[in-house]
């Protein structure tokens, strides 16, 4: 028997005007809804004990509403939802608590919410407390905890009693680092004691480290069901291309092709290729303008994810509407938050020999290649392209962050640079004894 | 529904407590503020209302008749607006528990209930401590009490459910309840005697669902009689049906409720 079973489930949410034909409907009279929005429909899966599942989806893809049906707090509108076991679900940590009352009063309320009665509470709370790891805050009002501690107590309160099914809905997305391993050390120790696990979040890391199935979810319809490398592929396929279709079939074929046939032409298709981010921060004085950009690895264009330490190529074409005789070509990189981890020029890489001019009208592609020492996660690239002097660069034109750059490797590290640490014993072992 | 009610006893009565603590969490005078709050509304319509009506409250010749007249229905009257009032908006005020965890719903008004009788009784007890201060006379008759506030409760708790539940989707409910709650006020006999109404106009009086139920802590209370029984087997008929139609409206309801909040 399985553990979850999700039989053809929809939801629609329905909306009646006037409002008294919904009251009607509560009395048995069948009153058609005015307008009747459909947030999921025909999702079928079965979950069996000790899987741990992702779900992934783009915003609005039906995820939460999908996670509620299942966490008992919608109903869904057809279908059936058969659960055998206890579910404890994380929709939001430190749900209900009260800031006037102290952390163990709260976790008291907190875990009677979840349906405990008191003894049980009470044999619970020494572990609470340790997990929490707040001192004496315990026992002070919530009013005056940081909102990591919030998270903290919260976390322990769900998690004190192991579930059979316990669902996590991008609420570890808080608090530090420390407590996040905490918490997902927890997690796996439940997993390893049977409690199936179902993980919401946007950080296909996370899924692909704590999870053996992946359901995809797009426009509320389950897109695809299987193991995380897979779907995941198919997911940032889907992400990167949503406003052009056509685009990414050409660049998943695997292509060595010449950069001039990718990018052909004179018009500007910077933001029509995968990857390009719309939140780019553009910039310059003008007198040039970045009008296409091709990221190649592996001989493929484009690609939706590019392996730890490949060596990549970054192209960017560029025409200038006036002549220069000095011009540099730059690009950056950074992570997601900001941080800058490499940026270099044409100047600096050819320690100031090259020197390029250019007339009005002219294209050209700039071309940069370096290896992808990074661990997994997502980066920025920005590109740039200005005038004159080192000691006095005119910006013509910058398109900064414009790139989104997703990098997986098989092996983890910590950290973000790849120094490809080697490891050896330089002695034989000594045993003084 | 009331079998999840039951197995959530212990949170029910926890909230309650915990309700209660966090209220007074800051004050200095803690729960006395429970007490002090109607006592200082009793206090102002005595002073103002007493000098203008004390002579037309017949059949008592206690100097502080109004006063005591005055406390018996606002008892009544403070359980049945209370437990209306936060009904009202109950399920508003939790939507975002109700969308997040999973919990029987029926406890949320059930913790309502419990801290607004709860306060009505520390209410009672102080007001039995001034009856004394005043030299009213306590008789066997108060035992009245027990099944009328339990009327009350009912019927408040039946015209709050339904209130609150039809609220969740029209709010407007919200915005106009107080308006009437403000007016049925005004229209019962609690700060005013029932004969200063001509007498051609008192059969409007039997429209009022609260009149019976004010009347009975007035009777009780006041002149220490028992309670016109025959008056009170109406409204805790019309009670029940409000009762039922208030727990089936929200059965049908609560799966609709979140998908709206």
């Amino acid at each position: 028997m399985s553990l979850l079973s999700v039989n053809n489930v929809g939801k629609a949410f329905r909306s009646y005007n006037p409002e008294w034909k919904r009251f009607a409907n509560w009395f048995g009279l069948s009153v058609k809804s005015t307008e009747e929005r459909w947030i999921l429909r025909h999702i079928s899966f079965e979950i069996h004990a000790g899987e741990a599942i992702g779900i992934i989806g783009q915003n609005g893809a039906g995820k939460s509403t999908l996670l509620k049906m299942i966490a008992g707090t919608l109903k869904p509108t057809e279908g059936q939802i058969q659960i055998n076991g206890r579910i404890a679900a994380i929709l939001e940590l430190g749900m209900g608590f009260n800031p006037e009352l102290t952390g163990r009063q709260n976790v008291f309320h907190a875990a009677g919410l979840m349906g405990f009665t008191s003894k049980q509470i009470q044999q619970a709370m020494p572990d609470i407390e340790a997990f929490a790891e707040i001192g004496e805050y315990f026992d002070e009002p919530v009013r005056i905890y940081s909102s990591g501690m919030g998270t903290r107590v919260g976390f322990a309160v769900a998690t004190a009693f192991r579930p059979d099914i316990f669902i996590v809905d991008e609420a570890l997305a808080v608090g530090d680092a420390l407590f996040q391993a905490k918490c997902y050390e927890r997690i796996n120790l439940f997993k390893k004691q049977g409690t199936t696990l179902i993980l919401v979040t946007h950080s296909m890391g996370d899924i692909v480290k704590h999870c053996n199935r992946v359901l995809y979810l797009r426009e509320g319809q389950l897109k695809a069901d299987g193991c995380p490398r897979d779907i995941s592929n198919i997911y940032m396929d889907d992400l990167f291309s949503s406003h052009k279709k056509k685009l990414v079939n050409q660049s998943v074929v695997e292509t060595a092709n010449d950069v001039s046939d990718v990018m052909g032409g004179i018009e500007d298709n910077f933001n029509t290729r995968p990857g390009y981010r719309k939140e780019e921060h553009r910039w310059g004085d003008g007198g040039a303008r970045i009008l296409d950009f091709l990221v190649r690895a592996e001989n493929q264009d484009y690609p939706t994810v590019i392996m730890s330490n490949s060596k990549t190529e970054f192209y960017f074409k560029v025409v200038f509407d006036k002549g220069c005789d000095d011009i540099t070509a730059g690009i950056l990189l950074k992570t997601h938050d900001g941080v800058f981890l490499y940026g270099t020029n044409s100047f600096l890489i050819s320690e100031g020999k090259q020197v390029i001019s250019v007339e009005e009208g002219d294209i050209i592609t700039f071309k940069f290649v370096f290896k992808m020492s990074l661990n997994a996660g997502h980066y920025l690239m920005s590109f740039g392209i200005s005038e004159g002097p080192q000691e006095l660069l005119v910006p013509l034109e910058r398109r900064y962050d414009s790139v989104l750059i997703t990098i997986d490797r098989a092996q983890n590290f910590w950290g973000m640079v790849d120094f490809e640490a080697e490891f050896g014993l330089t002695e034989s072992k000594i045993n003084v004894q | 529904m009331l079998r999840g009610l039951w197995q959530y006893r212990h949170f029910v009565l926890s909230s309650i407590r915990n309700e209660m603590v966090s209220r007074f969490a800051r004050s200095k005078l803690g729960g006395l503020w429970m007490i002090i709050n109607p006592l200082s509304q009793v206090i102002i319509y005595a002073l103002i209302l007493s000098n203008v009506l004390a002579a037309k409250l017949p059949g008592i010749d206690n100097q502080y008749a109004y006063a005591i007249y005055l406390m018996a229905g606002l008892l009544a009257w403070t359980l049945f607006s209370e437990i209306v009032g936060r009904c009202l908006n109950l399920f508003i005020e939790q939507g975002n528990l109700m969308k997040k965890v999973s919990f029987p719903r029926i406890t949320l008004p059930s913790i309502v209930v419990g801290s607004c009788l709860l306060n009505n009784i520390f209410l009672f007890v102080s007001m039995l401590g001034i009856f004394a201060l005043l030299g009213h006379q306590f008789t066997v008759v108060m035992f009245w009490l027990i099944p009328v506030t339990f009327i009350v409760m009912l019927l408040a708790i039946g015209t709050g459910l339904i209130l609150g539940v039809i609220n969740v989707f029209l709010r407007d409910i919200g915005q106009v309840t107080p308006i009437i709650l403000q007016m049925l006020f005004w229209f019962t006999p609690i700060v005013y005697p029932v004969t200063i109404i001509p007498e051609a106009y008192q059969h409007w009086l039997n429209l009022n669902p609260v009149y019976p139920l004010t009347n009975a802590y007035q009777q009780v209370l006041v002149y220490g009689n028992s309670p016109q029984w025959e008056s009170l087997i109406n409204i805790t008929v019309i009670t029940l049906l409000l009762l039922g139609l208030s727990l089936f409206l929200f059965r049908r309801a609560s799966a609709e409720m979140a998908d709206v909040l």
